[in-house]
């Protein structure tokens, strides 16, 4: 698959987004030290306009990145599933078509979120836990409980704020398809 | 907005190591440590780790700020793996001997406590790895690097542009930040979780908006320069390999080789000192 300069410019800017966003983040009571991450949105947002190759690499770059400069470590065991949530949103790009205008109808906002819950799913209940369990040994239930948690938590922000950005970019973005020829 | 660590332009041995170099180091050197469990493997790299953050020449400012919040991470880390599994080392260890007893169900045991130290030094063999490799690669060599080891090229280049842009993106959120707090949008830990997620949003928005025009100007000045027209492309600052490059490659393939070695013929990644 060709990769095209907006998309590799794509990948660029939207790990610097996703790098920045790593300490934006929305602490939730229920459950000490989690938060909403805003930065999930954004790379939701991304997938699904630009693609699968987009979503994995400004995942796992950004994932990487994000832990490296903030934190110092690099936990790989949760920086392979956020490329696993970018391509999968991603493989929907062109059903999609966000850039022209088309979360205009309902049909995509469902496919949408169907789509984040199943691939939020896989990464964070499978992924996540699993290598965790293999690289670390850590104890199972305690990987799968924070997977459970990651999932939940990952699924709320993409569902209100990712769905809400893809809308009102698609609002944007397909404005011009108003236009009418001159009689 | 917390401290990231970046660049810093000196004069040392790892300094003038080339990037690639660096980039496979890195990587082999996570792998090691991701797949041995032996504490005296992990002691080594540690040990070697502090060794080569000595030789660089970091100071401890440019880090120590990172370094609390993964310190921060580590102890709630390993208070969670106890209280989720009190007895996870004994299974490892297959022994049993225990120190003293806490309370319900749990009971100190030195088998645990073993465990959780090498889980400990597990994840701090990677902490001076990252360090120096952020601390003594120049960014604009990452993307040569990335590229010297087989990652396509407009891959390697979206890092250069990612790197190129962090800065220019977090002036621009906090701008935008200060920009909505002047307009009086809370954006403390007040309030109920919906309004707090709107109010991130509030920042996320026009902060996404002008980051994909910006998708749109870069790409387009870079295809008026006729980038991605040919299948390979040249790097203004790759270094070429010296002695030095090939004697540290030579080294960490060496050693990676000898933690595999070791772990056949332990049959176990774990070294057990209860038996």
């Amino acid at each position: 698959m060709k990769i095209g300069i907006k998309e590799v410019v794509a990948m660029g800017i939207g790990t610097a987004l996703f790098v920045v966003l790593t300490n934006v983040q929305i602490p939730v009571f229920i459950v000490p030290n989690t938060a909403l991450q805003p930065r999930m949105a954004i790379l939701a947002f991304l997938a699904a306009a630009f693609g699968p190759i987009v979503g994995a690499v400004v995942g796992f770059l950004g994932h990487a990145l994000g832990d490296a400069v903030f934190y110092g470590s690099v936990w790989w065991s949760w920086v392979i599933p956020e490329a696993v949530v970018g391509a999968a949103i991603g493989i929907f790009a062109k059903k999609f078509a966000v850039k022209e205008g088309g979360f205009a109808n309902g049909m995509n906002l469902i496919i949408f979120n169907a789509v984040q819950i199943v691939a939020n799913a896989v990464a964070w209940i499978l992924c996540a836990p699993v290598l965790d369990i293999v690289i670390y040994k850590e104890p199972a239930n305690k990987v799968f409980s924070q997977g459970a948690v990651a999932f939940v938590l990952n699924i709320i922000i993409i569902g209100i704020l990712g769905t809400i950005l893809l809308l009102a970019y698609s609002k944007i973005a397909g404005g011009s398809s108003e236009l009418k020829a001159e009689e | 907005m917390a401290r990231m660590i970046s660049y810093e332009d000196k004069d040392t041995p790892i300094h003038k190591l080339s990037g690639f170099t660096k980039l496979v180091f890195f990587i082999v050197w996570c792998m090691a440590s991701a797949l041995t469990f032996d504490t005296r493997v992990l002691i080594l790299m540690l040990v070697m780790g502090f060794a080569i953050y000595a030789v660089s020449g970091t100071k401890w400012n440019q880090v120590s700020t990172v370094f609390k919040a993964i310190m921060i991470f580590m102890v709630i880390n390993l208070t969670c793996i106890f209280f989720f599994a009190p007895y996870q080392g004994c299974e490892i260890y297959g022994t049993r001997t225990e120190i003293a007893h806490l309370f319900g169900n749990y009971t100190l045991t030195k088998e645990q406590l073993f465990y959780e130290m090498n889980v400990f030094i597990k994840y701090f063999t990677v902490i001076p790895a990252v360090f120096i490799f952020l601390v003594t690669t120049n960014p604009s060599e990452l993307a040569a690097s990335l590229n010297g080891i087989g990652v396509p090229y407009s891959i390697a280049y979206s890092l250069e542009i990612a790197l190129r842009y962090i800065p220019d993106v977090q002036d621009e959120f906090i701008r935008i930040r200060n920009a909505q707090e002047a307009r009086g949008i809370e954006m403390s830990n007040k309030g109920k979780l919906l309004d707090r997620i709107k109010n991130t949003a509030s920042i996320i928005f026009p902060l996404l908006f002008s980051s994909m025009e910006r998708i749109e100007v870069v790409s387009n000045a870079m295809e008026l320069r006729g980038f991605g027209k040919k299948p390979k492309r040249t790097w203004y600052s790759r270094r070429k390999l010296k002695a030095a490059d090939f004697l540290v490659l030579a080294f960490i393939i060496l050693f990676f080789a000898g933690t595999v070695a070791l772990t056949i013929k332990n049959g176990s990644r774990f070294y057990n000192p209860f038996v």
